[in-house]
């Protein structure tokens, strides 16, 4: 199972105001 | 860190996963004054930050990294049941692991904040006897000795 990132940080927070996790910020210099 | 199917599980299930580059993404830098990579972060919706992880670390201890902060995610909302159970599970599963001493005293702590018994804290103080003895957390807990 991959981890479905995103790097729309507000869209994140909106939708764990929907979940109720936390979110996981990972801030890299590795290729992506 | 992320192709280790446990890590990879641990975060999909608990967490929205936001990933941001330090050259693609330099506001969210400064917006969470991360200043280094790899920063990872445990925030909530409103970006009120619980947890930080700076640097590379092996697997397991990425893992028991990011459990002791889920954990602490629950403690700091109040939910000190399964505060609790998580911290448990860091000592449980990572008993090696540099957090193990912090979750143990952590997991006292959230008993007590559960239950207003003190008994817990006593218990902790007690476990710091046998185990972690040479960790802060063990001098931290030493005034609960009965």
């Amino acid at each position: 199972m991959d981890i479905q990132w995103t790097d729309d940080v507000d869209a994140a927070m909106q939708r764990a105001k929907q979940s109720k996790k936390p979110l996981l910020l990972d801030f890299t210099a590795a290729p992506m | 860190m992320y192709p280790e199917p446990r890590v990879t599980a641990f975060v999909s299930s608990n967490f929205e996963p936001v990933r941001l580059h330090v050259k693609t993404h330099p506001e969210a830098m400064a917006r969470f004054g991360a200043n280094w990579t790899p920063t990872v972060m445990i925030v909530d919706a409103d970006g009120k930050e619980f947890h930080r992880i700076e640097g590379f670390l092996p697997a397991d201890d990425f893992l028991a990294q990011l459990k002791l902060g889920y954990a602490q995610y629950a403690f700091k909302t109040g939910d000190f049941a399964n505060a609790e159970q998580r911290f448990r599970s860091v000592v449980d599963d990572f008993p090696k692991s540099d957090v193990a001493a912090e979750a143990l005293y952590w997991a006292g702590v959230s008993k007590y904040k559960g239950s207003g018994d003190p008994a817990p804290l006593q218990a902790t103080a007690e476990a710091f006897k046998s185990r972690y003895a040479d960790t802060p957390w063990a001098k931290k807990a030493s005034i609960w000795a009965a």
